[in-house]
């Protein structure tokens, strides 16, 4: 199978999973403009190179590895809109399909370099996360010796909307405007300190979260962009 | 009291004191409750972030000495972003009082020790109250007070505020620390932080300004725009050095140089306390457990519709009875017929008095028992809960959760919660919030309503008036952030822990506010109508309504003798129904006017520009342009509005 079409499946299904992390087969079909047969069968052979989990008549998951590369695929795919529509001015309309294309034939060093040239945006043209790069790094600078060295710091690094509630993390970096990064480490949000997820609200309302013994509440795009380095559930 | 204490303070009046004081802190620490303790004046007391909005003097009178206390509104850092903390660093560093109190709160230590090493490094004769030690106790933490002196090198004061508890061995403090002016010791950083701060206080050295030189190094690296505008114009040279210090901070640590040099203080604050702070547990406390209600998805907004609307039919079901029986006792003085001749100072003094008995009947017995449930609530810390929840819904105006509060302490009266739109960040969220606290029908303006509309055509045509302008605050708010320019900002916000309301802070709460609405109603009531008096005993009345009445008998459908009216709602909203009972001799309204024109003069009154007293503020807060501009362009709406919606409602009539 090619790699092309594994990476718009990964895609496809990190999309469209819903709160249990399982994509309809009919749904996935449909956004493919494909047959639900030949799209069961893709999700068998996925299964067996152990990216997803598939049952029959529910629908598939991400594993670990498949999230992984799902989130991966993502994020060139978002770099490459920022790219095309900052740097290129390539018209808005044709961005997304452009994307689609290239996000395939990229290395991680292409992706890296152009993480690095647009200074590790935050958000791709449509307002969408740009999910932070794997090395755990917070700046350019880092990414360069990280680059040279080779070596990958595995840390996982997620926004902090992306706790659960109850679990604590350690700030990693902030992203966002002078103000409110300097607003936010004011209040405590230093890099280092542990945070705790106090409370999440639907639909993209504000969190609460603590830190040294006090409470905050913070907007949710604002929260998006505090980056925290987890620890497991209290 | 909001008159111009946004002033700074002139050196006349710091002459007339022996020394000054001036408490600073974070916000919510009990800043407040400090300086009423100290200076018996009472300043406004509540559970969230931000009521400080103007600095409040007061005077304090020990063993034959007058000292001066200013309470510097609550901030948590020294930085140029917002107002407060430019102003406050400016305060200490420029007007150099002689005295710091620093009121810091024991149960969030770390923080607040973050803003202690900010004013030592303003060279601050600093005091330390260590504030809320009940509250300390009851979550088990501990802190050794005297080790916490010992390292930082300043007194430090248990207190508890709220109670009384250690203020006098804080005034003690101040007196002593006063005779011998003690510079507290430096506070070092970091290496890396260290070593560049020393090297740019060493090119600051034939620098000379009002700020400490260690001070200003410290805020070139934090590339303080303010500071580095300063140095620019002394030394572009020594401008370039710090640019390129901070930069290699920024190289090191891979953040902006002023986030690090948070994280530095942070580093410093967490190890004192470490050094000074034991906690037992860390339980649940009942804070979590109301949390769990109060921010529910669905119960939280339950809760919420719950509470204002139980605030606003309390409101009406206590204020409705003590106006009757005010106005039943005042009524032998009160002249219903307006003096039409005779000497020009009685026709004034007539004027003068019924704008005083209005303003006593209609208002105080409606804004009183609104605003005693509204300190309890916000006294409990709740009103921060109402922020959380609607800040999703608030995104779409372009302002925040916190925009909650004002638009809140609007339905008591419009003055006081204009002032507090200085709780938004930006300019544009400011001037919306302001505009949209206007559009809030105020006590006076439900007077209005009830009056016209609840009375003689149904409450539930008083309740569609009241969801209709709360459509029309969501529209203009929507257009509002569209057109107005600017920055706007996300919500960051403290979330203080619930308390039991002290009926104390409650009354004295609902005092200090009311007050402050005498102050700044009362004149215009009266100077108002006793102006309008003469106008009407002028025999102006008419010709005004001639003008008028293409708008108001062409376009709203209105009887000619309103137009007056409407000019005299500019002084006083609730003015419109006295005046409307003089103008036709009767207070059945229902007999001189159809249901349809009721609702229409009601609606045109609740939207067309606030008061006097109003527009004033908004003058005063954003400059008169923007006033002029909200006031016209309300007008415009309301007329436009009212139009409208006669010609709707005659339709099905």
């Amino acid at each position: 199978m090619p790699k092309e079409q594994v990476e718009e499946y990964l895609e496809t299904i990190l999309d469209i999973a819903g709160k249990d992390g399982t994509a309809k087969t009919s749904e996935v079909a449909k956004r493919l403009k494909n047959n639900p047969a030949s799209v069961t069968e893709v999700f068998q052979s996925m299964a067996r190179n152990g990216l997803v989990r598939y049952e029959p008549y529910k629908g598939v998951s991400l594993t670990e590895k498949g999230a992984k590369a799902a989130t991966k695929i993502k994020r060139k795919h978002r770099l490459l809109e920022v790219f095309l529509s900052r740097i290129l001015h390539v018209d808005p309309d044709k961005v997304h399909e452009e994307a689609c294309r290239m996000e395939h034939c990229i290395s991680d060093e292409v992706e890296d370099a152009i993480c690095r040239l647009l200074n590790a945006p935050a958000r791709c043209p449509s307002n969408k996360l740009i999910y932070p790069c794997e090395k755990g790094i917070a700046t350019c600078n880092e990414c360069k010796d990280a680059v040279e060295k080779g070596g990958q710091v595995q840390r996982k690094i997620l926004p902090i909307t992306d706790l659960k509630p109850c679990q604590k993390g350690i700030i990693a970096f902030l992203r966002g405007g002078r103000k409110v990064i300097q607003r936010l480490s004011d209040l405590g949000l230093t890099p280092g300190s542990e945070v705790t997820l106090v409370r999440k609200t639907p639909l993209g309302g504000p969190i609460e979260l603590s830190v040294r013994r006090t409470t905050l509440a913070v907007g949710h795009e604002i929260a998006d962009n505090i980056f925290v380095e987890a620890a497991g559930g209290s | 009291m909001p008159i111009c204490q946004g002033c700074p303070p002139s050196k006349s009046s710091k002459r007339n004191a022996d020394f000054t004081v001036a408490l600073a802190g974070n916000a919510n620490v009990g800043k407040s409750a400090v300086f009423n303790q100290l200076t018996g004046v009472d300043q406004i007391i509540g559970n969230w972030p931000g009521k400080t909005v103007e600095r409040a003097e007061g005077m304090l009178h020990y063993r034959g000495r007058k000292i001066k206390i200013i309470d510097l509104p609550g901030i948590y850092s020294f930085t140029t972003y917002s107002m407060e903390e430019l102003v406050s660093r400016d305060f200490i560093a420029l007007e150099k009082p002689d005295i710091v109190v620093n009121v810091v709160d024991a149960t969030a230590l770390e923080r607040n020790l973050f803003f202690t090493i900010q004013l030592l490094e303003l060279n601050a004769p600093v005091v330390i109250a260590l504030n809320q030690i009940d509250l300390m106790e009851k979550r088990e933490i501990s802190i050794d007070s005297n080790k916490l002196e010992e390292l930082l090198g300043v007194p430090v004061v248990p207190t508890s505020a709220i109670k009384g508890k250690g203020i006098s061995e804080l005034t003690e403090q101040i007196v002593k620390l006063s005779e011998k002016r003690k510079i507290p010791p430096e506070i070092k950083y970091g290496r890396e932080v260290e070593q560049r701060t020393e090297m740019l206080a060493a090119l600051l050295g034939k620098v000379e300004t009002d700020y400490p030189r260690r001070w200003l190094a410290i805020k070139l690296l934090e590339k303080d725009d303010e500071v580095t505008r300063l140095i620019e114009g002394i030394d572009r040279s020594i401008a370039q050095a710090a640019e390129d210090l901070a930069e290699e901070i920024e190289r090191i640590h891979g953040e902006p140089s002023g986030v690090v040099m948070s994280a530095e203080r942070y580093k410093l604050a967490d190890e004192i306390a470490r050094k000074v702070q034991k906690i037992r547990t860390e339980k649940e406390t009942l804070t979590d457990e109301l949390d769990k209600v109060a921010l529910h998805p669905v119960l939280g907004y339950l809760a919420i519709l719950v509470t204002i609307g139980g605030l606003l039919i309390w409101t009406f079901f206590i204020g409705d009875p003590i106006s009757k029986a005010l106005g039943n006792a005042l009524s032998p003085i009160e002249q219903f017929e307006p003096l039409v001749s005779g000497p020009l100072g009685e026709i004034l003094w007539n004027g003068a008095l019924t704008g005083f008995i209005a303003g006593v009947t209609l208002v105080i017995p409606y804004v009183l028992p609104f605003y005693i449930i509204l300190a309890v609530i916000e006294d409990s810390g709740y009103l921060t809960r109402i922020s959380f929840m609607l800040d999703k819904g608030m995104h779409k105006l372009g302002l925040h959760g916190k925009a909650i509060i004002p638009l809140i302490l609007g339905y008591g009266c419009s003055v006081p919660a204009c002032f507090s739109c200085r709780i938004m960040e930006t300019p544009k969220q400011k001037l919306i919030a302001a505009f949209l606290v206007s559009l809030v029908p105020c006590t006076a303006r439900t007077v209005v309503i009830l009056g016209l509309v609840a009375k003689f055509v149904g409450i539930w045509w008083a309740l569609a008036l009241y969801v209709f302008d709360i459509v029309l605050i969501i529209l203009l708010g929507r257009i509002a952030f569209e057109v107005v320019r600017g920055e706007s900002v996300g919500l960051i916000m403290e979330m203080p822990s619930y308390h039991i309301p002290s009926a104390k802070v409650v009354l004295k709460q609902t005092w200090a506010r009311t007050k402050s609405l005498l102050w700044i109603v009362f004149p215009a009531y009266i100077i108002g109508s006793a102006v309008l008096q003469v106008f009407y005993a002028a025999g102006w009345l008419d010709p005004v309504n001639n003008v008028l009445s293409p708008i108001t008998v062409g376009w709203l459908g209105l009887p000619a003798s309103v137009g007056i009216l409407l000019i005299f709602g500019i002084v006083r909203k609730e003015l419109t129904i006295l005046m409307l009972a003089v103008i036709f001799q009767t207070t059945n309204f229902a007999s001189v006017m159809s249901s349809v024109q009721l609702i229409v003069l009601a609606l045109v009154t609740m939207i067309y520009i606030p008061c006097l007293a109003t527009i004033l503020c908004l003058g005063r807060e954003f400059g008169w342009r923007k006033a002029s501009a909200i006031t016209v362009f309300e007008v415009a709406f309301a007329v436009l509005m009212g139009g409208l919606v006669f010609r709707l409602l005659s339709l099905f009539r």
